[in-house]
């Protein structure tokens, strides 16, 4: 027991048992440890459980479909039930028909939904849009294609109705899933533009309007995009609002005022469909549903990638983005699989 | 100018002036010119009060700042500096709940009429903020002329040329002009802040404002951020808020020094901190608070 004043104080001796503060006892560090490693395990597991249905579902796909995919498959027309071969380019053209429409509607309306509510409303009035935006977003999506077929295909429905199934009604059910989407994932990622920019443009004599567009979304437009790019995987693989508004069509029909096929109605209609040969082409239209969602998604990146060559934390964004691409793609998965179950 | 600053402010009687324990020293060679009052005054605030709702951040300050020369606002944490110096080019519209009173012209007009557009005002009175801030999805190049581009300049010729006279004018030109199409965040944190301050000139503006605009930098990022405003200062004029008492002496021409939210006294730097007027001036200057 040494005490007082020396020029080096010698370590105070410590009681068997007691622990001295830096240092700990060896039972104390293992549990720290453990502690340590479960958490890391957990993490790693629940990112795992992320990239593994995307693994399954895509390798269940190829299995299931890669059989029926060839030429035909992606350049005719069905053939009649019960006989074989065919394909359904016609589902294909219709699925971008309705997803273009249908982005081209919602995406600017739920992109300029959230700058307005972020770089002009006041507090109580983007609160309240973010509300609603909330609350649609829980609507069930064969809610939208009730409300669609009741407007705009009911005749009489509406002055707008056009009194029959359309692909605009299907495109319009789509874009109504993609706007509150799209608008609370644009706002979050604009809120996160440092006030510092807004002010300097500001400071600039710069019109509050192109702070808005030119500055403000341009630097968030990597998570604008990654918010677009998930609203149109969502609605990529939606049946339900489709059943009640573009319905399908067995032909080449692509008039946006008449009925259209799209794969997920494709999808539905061979996998419900008592012919075997059918059943496989569902597989192989699903496959190729979410190989169309990866090619949109890494080809919008790609196209859109770092035009200037170093931008801090670019290495974490590159990993997120990976990250991003397959959670989008899982969620089509998701929504592909749906018609089979 | 300082003959027209009203503020007075009680002063607490019980503290001895301490004269000669003066903590801020001139440099040797120090040739700071006075103002003398046949300058001309380029803003001209007039009981200025600012609010915040209920808070009341700047009260009753007027003071008139000559053109070309270096104005620093100095005072403690708190004191209303940003606030006053925001309500020169009106961007403390920005802030909700915030109100102005009184009047403030800039080379005699008014920047509070209401038929003047604040985005016209700001133009014409640019400012350099504390943390620089480049617009991370431009180049060094872009960052500069962004200010002309997006008020409607096309003219390539007339941007080249500006985009050179601004980057030599904030004396970057030399360590930048081969690397124009870099990210602008690319540079080190001196050179961002003198490319924003590139960015604010290349607009040419009347007056510059600065806020604590080297309390991010390094010594020597600080040092050559002085240097530049002596430079600017023949073509603009400049107000820089600063905590640095000793950045005041190095750059200003004249110093106003603000207390909770009044300005005390506004005079020639040397004669602020060498023969301060107000006991509460050289309680601050001489380190007693703040
Ligand atoms: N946006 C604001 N809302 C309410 N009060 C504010 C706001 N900005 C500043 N203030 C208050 O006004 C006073 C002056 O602030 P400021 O001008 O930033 O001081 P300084 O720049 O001298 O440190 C402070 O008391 C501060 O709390
Ligand atoms: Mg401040």
């Amino acid at each position: 027991m040494s005490s007082g004043i020396a020029l080096s104080t010698p370590p105070p001796a410590t009681p068997p048992g007691a622990v001295r503060v830096g240092q700990v006892s060896e039972g104390l560090r293992r549990w720290r440890k453990f502690k340590s490693a479960l958490v890391a395990g957990l993490c790693l597991t629940c990112a795992l459980i992320v990239v593994t249905p995307l693994a399954l579902v895509f390798g269940y796909l190829v299995i299931k479909g890669v059989g029926s995919i060839n030429l035909d498959f992606f350049t005719k027309l069905p053939v009649p039930h019960g006989e074989t071969g065919g394909g359904v380019v016609h589902a294909i053209v219709g699925s971008f028909i309705l997803i273009g429409l249908a982005a081209l509607v919602g995406l600017p309306t739920g992109i300029l939904g959230a700058v307005y509510i972020t770089e002009y409303a006041g507090r109580r009035f983007a609160s309240v849009v973010r509300f609603a935006a909330d609350l649609l977003n829980g609507v069930p999506s064969i809610v939208w294609g009730i409300v669609a077929y009741a407007i705009l295909v009911l005749p009489k429905g509406s002055p707008f109705s056009l009194g029959h199934y359309s692909a605009i009604a299907g495109a319009l059910a789509l874009a109504f899933i993609m706007i509150p989407l799209v608008l609370r994932t644009s706002e979050e990622v604009l809120l996160l533009v440092p006030n510092g920019y807004r002010e300097a443009a500001l400071a600039l004599g710069v019109a509050r309007w192109k702070i808005a567009t030119r500055i403000v979304l341009k630097t968030a437009s990597k998570g604008v995009l990654t918010g677009a790019l998930l609203a149109v995987a969502r609605v990529s693989g939606e049946t339900a609002p489709l059943l009640f508004t573009a319905l399908g069509n067995s032909g080449w029909s692509h008039g946006i005022r008449d009925p259209m096929s799209a794969l997920p109605l494709q999808i539905y209609a061979y996998a419900i469909s008592p012919y075997p040969d059918e059943n496989r082409q569902a597989w192989a239209a699903a496959l190729v549903l979410l190989l169309m969602v990866l090619v949109l998604n890494v080809g919008l990146r790609y196209a859109t990638r770092d035009r200037l060559p170093t931008r801090p934390g670019t290495r974490g964004k590159k990993l997120s983005s990976a990250a991003n691409t397959a959670a989008t793609t899982a969620v089509t998965g998701g929504a592909v699989t749906v018609p089979q179950t | 100018m300082s003959s027209d600053n009203p503020a007075t402010v009680a002063v607490p009687t019980n503290r001895a002036p301490a004269v000669s324990s003066r903590v801020v020293n001139f440099p040797a060679s120090s040739a700071l010119p006075a103002v003398s009052p046949t300058d001309a005054v380029a803003i001209d605030a007039r009981e200025v009060n600012i609010f915040y709702g209920e808070k009341h951040a700047v009260i009753d300050a007027t003071l008139g700042i000559p053109a070309r020369s270096v104005t620093a606002i100095i005072g403690p944490s708190g004191c209303g500096k940003s606030t006053f110096l925001r309500c020169l080019n009106r961007m403390h519209e920005l802030t909700p709940g915030a109100r102005m009173t009184g009047s403030i012209r800039l080379n005699g007009e008014n920047l509070y009429d209401p038929k003047v557009d604040p985005t016209v005002v700001r133009r014409r009175v640019g400012m350099v903020f504390q943390k620089s801030n480049p617009f991370p999805t431009m180049t060094i190049g872009e960052n500069v002329t962004v200010g002309l581009r997006l008020n409607g300049v096309r003219d390539k010729a007339f941007l080249r040329e500006r985009l050179e006279d601004a980057l030599r004018k904030a004396a970057l030109w030399d360590e930048v002009k081969s690397d124009l199409a870099k990210p602008g965040i690319s540079l080190s944190g001196g050179q961002q802040q003198r490319l924003c301050i590139a960015r604010a000139i290349a607009v040419q503006p009347e007056v510059l404002l600065m806020d604590e605009p080297t309390s991010a930098l390094d010594p020597i990022a600080t040092a050559k951020v002085e240097e530049l405003m002596n430079e600017l200062k023949r073509n603009f004029t400049i107000v820089i808020v600063t905590h640095s008492m000793q950045q005041a002496t190095r750059v200003a021409d004249q110093t106003a020094f603000f207390y909770l939210g009044k300005l005390v006294e506004f005079a020639p730097t040397r004669e602020l901190f060498n023969n301060p007027r107000e006991k509460q001036t050289e309680a601050y200057i001489t380190g007693r608070f703040g």
